[in-house]
């Protein structure tokens, strides 16, 4: 029998402290209230217990191999700028037009590009720091009090205590960005990085946007716990993609909110390509009647990688719709999970939910779970779901090879297009070939 | 120098279930053969192996084209040395386009000859699938639909035909290509079978029906029973098949012992 023990020297927990909270808030001159939301969450996050294996959420997903005294200590400011951040993070998402761009390397803001025709329109696209003090009427209400809350989990308050960065978007009432919105956080030191987005879209106002996850190879552990909250207001409208590709080294610990109001509409790309473990609870909660919320996750996890996409679509009012397609493939040893719920609150009529997850196995070593749920507390409904799973089949790769194709490039073109109904829901070329060549990559590698 | 095909007392199973028991047959580049028979005689068997199908294990014979060894081949290189299958069940691929999997497939070949070829430019692609849809009297939005996803069984076999007319095999073998379709389409599919065949290439029609043979005539005929072909003739004993049906092969099978 194995017996596999701990090294005695590896911490359990993150090594932080209430001193880090004081010392993170005051070396930043933050307002008052943002220093005593921390310390409040600070205080959440002590009561709470480390994530174990006996929670139904975490079953699956062992992360204790993370060594803290490597992952917690955060990522030094040293005074690397955009020169080290991969070109292709900073193509322009659209033909050669300049969207609004900005940059974070190692939680520190490098760049922001914002054009005029943005403040002309009364938006703000400012980094969560700067918004805090300047913005507080807009960023306090919404931060981490209405979609992502402290409570929601052990690294969800561990986030609102100690977020060391962050993107704020303000979108005001009727006003429709035209141009793309692009945000960077890029890593180049190991370590703890916390990065949040906030994004409130208004009534009737619409934007788009993307925000990549990437980090350069390192020796030892990272960890990233982040925090997405998309609060889209009234008839708004806001197509938000989410990229990740940290180094082989990180371990991401996510919350990912969004709520939609009446009438109001979501498109959500979540993809997951990077990084040693990856746990993400992705939410959507349709608040208003007739909102609706399509959300597509595309995940590849090779070699040790573990993805875990714990989602969950909320229907709390009528009328309301939630498309959900989670679409993965692992190969090597990797293992994937996907855990899906549709709720409804009771009495919510005419509500038509779709939750599907598709996955691809590469490998005989790899492993995958999907797990979809139901809990439906109304009558006249619709709701539908599905997990799949299929091996690289030999009929198609048969078929393609027996036009001339060989094995190699018929295989790829098989996984290709297993993906490509998802890349065709990212609103930017550059962005899907940049993906498609990722997956490529991974493919082939 | 035209190709031949040659088939030699080949016996194939499926999980040890034998399914041929010893095939003779020679096709030259040129002649049009139809193979027919009852259903689970073995004639998508002979298919799927001709084409280099991984699921059948051939446990004796061997399969020549132009005096080499077919059998040693992957189903890519059979295809680049010339045979083409039109399938019987053509699978959907989503998210591989008609005229993507066309261009790869063409590219194949030239990359095939020469490595260094950047393969065919797109100019020039759309010129060859626009001369031979319309050829084949197929719509142009066909080629931007994902491979044969959502087709109906007239257009999945339309589609078969279109690639065989654009990769310009030398050996064709169709499936079943008949099955399901109705007389427009099947009379549209053998105009383009017929165009095709000839000098250029030969072709072994599989079919369990004599209609095809209306419009595709052979010039030989094949009836597969239990896996073995059983009788050979022209044109007539496809008549013979439809007036008696199999039958009078099934008699005189038991009759022979």
């Amino acid at each position: 029998m194995v017996v596999r023990q701990r090294r005695p020297n590896t911490p359990e927990t993150p090594l932080y402290t209430r001193a880090d909270v004081e010392r993170l808030s005051v070396e930043r001159r933050e307002p008052e209230w943002l220093h005593h939301s921390r310390l409040a969450a600070w205080e959440l996050y002590e009561e709470i217990p480390m994530p174990s294996l006996k929670e139904e959420e975490w079953r699956r997903t062992d992360y204790r191999h993370i060594r803290w005294n490597e992952a917690s200590p955060l990522v030094a400011q040293n005074g690397a700028g955009l020169d080290v951040v991969p070109q292709y993070n900073l193509e322009p998402l659209i033909g050669s037009e300049k969207g609004g761009l900005m940059v974070f390397v190692d939680s520190k803001l490098v760049h922001a590009d914002i054009p005029e025709t943005l403040r002309r329109q009364g938006v703000i696209f400012t980094d969560l720091q700067t918004a805090c003090r300047e913005h507080e009427a807009l960023v306090r209400p919404n931060l981490m009090t209405k979609a992502v809350r402290p409570g929601d989990g052990k690294f969800a308050a561990l986030h609102a205590a100690m977020w060391t960065h962050g993107v704020f978007v303000y979108v005001p009432r009727h006003k429709a960005v035209d141009i793309p919105l692009h945000v960077v956080m890029y890593n180049t030191h190991p370590g703890a990085t916390l990065g949040h987005v906030l994004v409130v879209v208004e009534e009737n106002a619409q934007a788009t946007m993307l925000v990549d996850y990437a980090s350069s190879d390192v020796q030892s552990q990272s960890s990233y716990i982040g925090a997405t909250e998309l609060l889209v207001d009234e008839a708004a409208n806001l197509r938000f993609v989410e990229l990740q590709d940290w180094n082989r080294e990180t371990f991401e610990f996510s919350h990912k909110r969004a709520l939609v109001g009446r009438e109001g509409n979501l498109d959500w790309v979540v993809g997951t390509m990077g990084g040693k473990l990856v746990k993400a609870f992705i939410e959507v909660d349709l608040i208003g009647q007739g909102a609706a919320g399509r959300v597509s996750g595309m995940f590849f996890a090779d070699k040790g990688q573990l993805f875990d996409h714990d989602t969950q679509q909320n229907h709390n009012a009528p009328l309301t719709r939630s498309d959900l397609l989670f679409k993965g493939a692992a190969k090597d040893r990797a293992r994937t999970v996907w855990q899906g719920m549709i709720k409804s609150l009771p009495k919510m009529q005419k509500i038509d939910g779709f939750q599907a997850n598709r996955n691809l196995l590469l490998s005989e070593d790899a492993r995958m779970d999907g797990i979809p749920g139901l809990e439906i507390e109304a009558d006249d409904v619709r709701c539908t779901h599905a997990a799949t799973f299929g091996t690289l089949e030999d009929v198609p790769v048969f078929y393609l090879m027996s036009r001339g194709i060989t094995r190699k490039d018929a295989e790829l073109m098989v996984i290709q297009g297993f993906f490509d109904e998802l890349l065709e829901r990212i609103p930017f070329e550059g962005v899907r070939a940049r993906l498609h060549d990722a997956l490529e990559a991974k493919i082939v590698g | 120098m035209g190709a031949t095909l040659e088939i030699r007392n080949l016996h194939v199973s499926i999980e040890d279930k034998p399914i041929l028991r010893g095939v003779n047959l020679t096709v030259h580049q040129g002649e049009t053969h139809a193979l027919m028979g009852p259903n689970g005689s073995g004639k998508s068997t002979l298919a799927n192996v001709l084409a280099g199908h991984p699921a059948y294990e051939i446990t004796d014979g061997e399969v020549l084209l132009d005096g080499e060894s077919l059998l040693e081949l992957e189903a890519d290189e059979r295809s680049r040395a010339g045979i083409f299958l039109a399938f019987q069940y053509p699978v959907s691929i989503p998210g591989i386009t008609l005229a993507n999997f066309l261009r790869q497939a063409i590219n194949a070949r030239m990359k095939a000859e020469n490595p260094d070829s950047k393969g065919i430019s797109i100019p020039e692609f759309r010129r060859l699938m626009k001369e031979k849809m319309d050829f084949l009297h197929i719509d142009h939005a066909f080629a931007g639909r994902y491979l044969n996803e959502g087709f109906s069984g007239g257009e999945k076999k339309r589609a078969e035909i279109l690639q065989m007319a654009v990769l310009n095999p030398r050996l064709a073998i169709l499936d079943e290509t008949d099955s399901g379709l109705d007389i427009d389409a099947l009379r549209v599919v053998a105009e383009g079978v017929n165009k095709l065949k000839g000098r250029e290439m030969g072709a072994l029609v599989i079919t369990h029906y004599q209609r095809i043979l209306n419009y595709i005539k052979p010039d030989y005929v094949h009836v597969m029973f239990q896996g073995q072909i059983v009788e050979s003739g022209g044109a007539d004993l496809a008549l013979k098949l439809e007036e008696a049906g199999y039958d009078w092969v099934r008699a005189k099978q038991i009759a022979h012992g």
